[in-house]
């Protein structure tokens, strides 16, 4: 069914809320503010009751495939599910309604909190101090590559290069890139982990960091990472870990043994905080002793008798946010920490692991899977090695959507051709996973014997297939219309 | 009972022990640990990692309640504090709808007909925001306001390639720090900040500064202390040197005032928590992003479109996808990624919820408070009105006492202070900056200017 705009429900004269009336002498607006500072045209907001209302919001969030609703498997975004006690525990009045300027003497408890979310994080990763402020994974990211350029100015030393892998996240060179590095890719071998050949020969002393997702995009932990990391540092450089798929390394490995400087973390992916339909996310950034100093300001520090805030910290890079952080994300990230303890943490690793290997045992007779070996937390297969019908990997997403499912990753890494990138997390039963391992076993079948019906998917959702060029060519970015009188 | 946190023992890890042998088994590996033989044996961890056990559902809440008691909060406390966070009042359906989780649990619409939800709630929050800006297009958030206004210093050095920058020093004092450690370490752009005279630029001064090196003009109005500044005379100083034009405005004073696409802005920007969103101790907020149509190749963060399926229905998509990094890599217009979706949401849910009427009201209700208070202040001897040009809902008082003092005062009797402008303003140690929302009744200002009257 359409659901209108929230501007064609409109109707004059109605409304939606109610506020009570001015209790102090209400004066003319010309009074208070001189006339060439008021706005002469109206709004252009649209009317609606109440009811108008929660229907209209009610109805679009039912467009949505969610986790809550249905498995969603999109590799590297660790869909897992969102404890609701979490959501609970964030909108207490003691954490949702309290104004970040306030003394600190006053916000001790949260101030504790985000004290304790550093100490786990560094106890997880073995980095020697947290920063929470970077807001999301990206954001992180960035945050580091400025921690590491200002490093190197301070030591007066000329880098000017990233390296990063093929296959890695498009935000990887974009973020160097945003902060005046140039980006040089080093390949892939055989097995997906980094070609050590090619990275010798691009590895000089104008590199300031190599920046490595681990396990990688393919899913595959870096069986040379020992190598790879004494090959970076023996020429000063520092080896950078995209924490994006840190939800395979829980309480198995620890970053920091091998080798790891710096890294972000991914506080919606591994520590089960919403997505929130594309954010609100939180990236902390986790170092070493080396680069410590340069975090963002203010750090969060343990005195005698209370918690504050440190900005006396002379080689921080500065602020990247206004106050602290997404505070709201991070008290979630810290509930899901506590619930599952150092024995459950393990647990998550243990079974998202389990879960992707026997997803990828179950598929991989009915699908190319480019790497094979034992994966991680999740894999990756090709839809398009070999042209069957013409189908694409982008036709096989949309039919499943018609099974119910929430389609993996697609076309990433950019290494495998037509790549379907499958994280089914340790949150799905044996159930839910057998169910859509036949979903695309089926799928696979119908690309030989019915065609059609991959390319006229998806069929069971709110609109048919959308038109993606149509909407870049004749940009339509909003709602151009007159609201009714 | 078995061992804690066993097989399907943790309410969300499902597998059995029975379960995780009949995958094993199909992959064919005795154990888990036969999966790990990529990982090097010794960087395996042979301990357990050393943090807590884990706390069942009652004693999280019981411990989380506890730290949560340690905060002072406003369903307690009266507030007067705001310097870019304002405690507004928010309907509870704006609060009942975007705790939808089909909302909450899903992810960037990269399938978008699987997430038509989503897609038609961005669309309807870049049209929201265009209308209320004037401005001709909005992306879907960024951050916040800080990051939103770096990164539209960012995209017009990119459109304009000059070197130079112009703040003023109204600006939030830390969206001037993010800013600056945006372009130190990034672009290596120069920055001068311009003095203010009367709580607004001092335009003498900028004339001065503007010239053709400078990229961009960045204002914020109203600014820090809540004055209005004068954005029409700055837009000619500005476009005189043909330099871009970027402001930061607090969406609800746009209810009553100019807004940017009104005074030729190029880009405009701002703080969205005011528009439902909760004060979350600083975070997760979003920035709003709009500019003009001219620039939209520069913009940074996604943008929702219209489009139709292959039946000729309406739907949207994420759009104009090649300047994003997943696409463009290290040639993307930003390396932003994740937004603030669910922000934006809420957003989009208070927007449709005060409609034309509401902002208003609410504008008008700021205005009229802060206004009341501002009197009533002013005549008691001792607090004296400073930087006196028109403001909005936030004013600065120079007092008699330390202003901490006076906020310890006041936190005895349940109120929280204004903001000491001191911490940021050395030349003004003596002074608070004060905000009155329409959250404020005549009666809880009224109290707060009795104990101010008592002081001195």
């Amino acid at each position: 069914m359409r659901e209108p705009l929230i501007f064609e429900i409109n109707k004059k004269g109605r409304k939606g809320y109610s506020l009570p009336e001015c209790d102090v002498e209400e004066k003319e607006l010309k009074r208070l503010i001189p006339e060439e500072y008021l706005r002469k045209s109206g709004l252009g907001l649209p009317e609606a009751s109440e009811l108008d209302l929660v229907r209209h919001f009610t109805r679009l969030s039912q467009k949505n495939v969610s986790i809550d609703t249905n498995f969603y498997p999109l590799g590297s975004c660790t869909m897992k599910y969102n404890p609701k006690v979490n959501e609970d525990i964030a909108h207490l009045s003691g954490f949702a309604e309290v104004h970040p300027y306030q003394s600190q003497n006053t916000v001790q408890g949260i101030l504790q909190l985000l004290y304790e979310v550093e100490k786990l994080l560094c106890e997880i990763s073995g980095m020697d101090k947290v920063s929470l402020q970077p807001a999301a994974g990206a954001h992180g990211e960035l945050t580091s590559m400025m921690m590491i350029k200002a490093y190197y100015e301070d030591k007066k030393e000329k880098r000017d290069t990233v390296l990063i892998p093929d296959s890695a996240h498009g935000t990887n060179p974009a973020s160097s890139h945003f902060c005046g590095f140039r980006v040089v890719e080093v390949k892939s071998n055989r097995y997906g982990g980094v070609d050590l050949n090619d990275l010798i020969k691009k590895m000089d002393a104008k590199v300031a960091a190599l920046m490595l997702t681990i396990p990688n995009t393919l899913g595959l932990f870096e069986k040379n990472i020992l190598n790879i990391s004494e090959i970076v540092h023996n020429k000063g450089s520092f080896l950078y870990m995209d924490g994006a798929n840190l939800n395979a390394l829980l309480g198995i490995v620890k970053p920091s043994d091998f080798g790891i400087d710096i890294m972000h973390f991914n506080l919606h992916k591994t520590f089960s905080t919403p997505h929130g339909g594309g954010g609100p996310g939180s990236g902390p950034v986790g170092a070493k002793e080396e680069l410590v100093p340069y975090l963002p300001i203010p750090t969060v520090e343990k005195g005698e008798e209370n918690y504050y805030f440190d900005y006396n910290r002379p080689k921080s890079i500065g602020k990247v946010r206004s106050f602290y952080g997404n505070v709201e994300v991070i008290i979630k990230a810290y509930c899901y920490i506590r619930s599952l303890g150092k024995e459950g943490l393990k647990k998550v690793s243990h079974n998202a692991i389990l879960n992707a290997n026997y997803l990828m045992k179950r598929l991989k007779r009915s699908f190319y899977l480019p790497y094979e070996q034992p994966c991680m937390h999740e894999f990756v297969l090709s839809g398009e090695n070999e042209k069957i019908n013409n189908i694409r990997t982008l036709d096989i997403a949309k039919r499943l959507l018609d099974f119910g499912f929430h389609p993996p990753t697609i076309y990433f890494p950019l290494i495998v051709k037509g790549a379907l990138m499958i994280e089914p997390t340790e949150t799905e039963s044996k159930e839910t996973l057998d169910a859509f391992a036949s979903a695309l076993i089926y799928i696979a079948k119908e690309m030989r014997e019915k065609p059609h019906l991959l390319k006229n998917a998806p069929q069971e959702t709110s609109v048919f297939r959308l038109d993606e060029v149509k909407a870049a060519k004749e940009l339509k970015l909003k709602w151009q219309g007159t609201l009714d009188e | 009972m078995g061992e804690k946190g066993g097989g399907a023992l943790i309410p969300y890890i499902p597998n059995t022990k029975e379960d995780q042998k009949k995958m094993l088994k199909e992959i064919g590996v005795e154990s888990i640990d036969d999966l790990f033989k990529d990982i090097p044996q010794n960087l395996q961890l042979k301990a357990e990692l050393n943090l807590p056990s884990s706390l069942s559902e009652m004693e999280l809440i019981n411990w989380t309640k506890k730290l949560s008691q340690k905060n002072a909060n406003l369903d307690e406390y009266v507030s007067f504090l705001g310097a870019g966070s304002y405690d507004h009042f928010i309907p509870a359906v704006v609060n009942h709808l975007s705790a939808r989780s089909e909302f909450y649990t899903s992810y960037t619409p990269y399938q978008a007909e699987a997430s038509q939800g989503n897609l038609q709630a961005s669309y309807e929050y870049q049209s929201l925001i265009s209308r209320l800006f004037r401005m001709d297009v909005c992306n879907a958030s960024l951050y916040e306001g800080a990051t939103a206004l770096a990164e539209a210093v960012i995209m017009a050095h990119n459109i304009n390639h000059r070197q130079k920058v112009l703040l003023t020093k109204t600006i939030h004092p830390e969206y001037r720090q993010v800013l600056a450690t945006y372009i130190k370490k990034t672009l290596g752009l120069s920055i001068a900040e311009i003095d203010y005279e009367n709580g607004i630029t001092d335009l003498n001064k900028l004339r001065k500064e503007v010239d053709k090196n400078t990229s961009s003009v960045v204002i914020q109005s109203p600014n820090f202390f809540g004055c209005l500044e004068k954005v029409k005379q700055i837009e000619e100083i500005t476009h005189k040197s043909g330099s871009l034009y970027i402001v930061s405005v607090d969406p609800i004073s746009l209810g009553l005032l100019t807004p940017p696409g009104d005074y030729n802005a190029d880009i405009a920007v701002g703080e969205g928590q005011v528009l439902g969103n909760q004060l979350n101790f600083g975070g997760p907020y979003l920035g709003i992003f709009t500019c003009k149509k001219e620039f939209i190749k520069k913009m940074p963060g996604r943008i929702v479109g219209e489009t139709l399926d292959k039946e000729g229905k309406r739907g949207f998509v994420l759009t104009l996808q090649t300047r994003e990094q997943h696409i463009r890599r290290e040639k993307a217009t930003s390396n932003i990624c994740t937004n603030e979706a669910l922000n934006a949401l809420r957003a989009t849910i208070y927007l449709a919820t005060l409609g034309e009427k509401g902002i208003k009201e609410v504008a008008n209700l700021c205005l009229q408070k802060s206004h009341y208070a501002w009197e009533k202040i002013s005549q008691i001897p001792g607090f004296k009105p400073i930087l006196g040009s028109p403001f909005f809902k936030e004013f600065s008082i120079k007092c008699p006492l330390p202003p901490h003092k006076i906020n310890k005062l006041l936190w005895k009797n349940k109120i929280i202070g204004g903001f000491d402008l001191g911490k940021f303003y050395p030349e003004l140690e003596d002074s608070l900056l004060i905000c009155v929302t329409e959250k404020r009744t005549k009666e809880d200002i009224d109290r707060f200017i009795s104990i101010l009257g008592e002081m001195v």
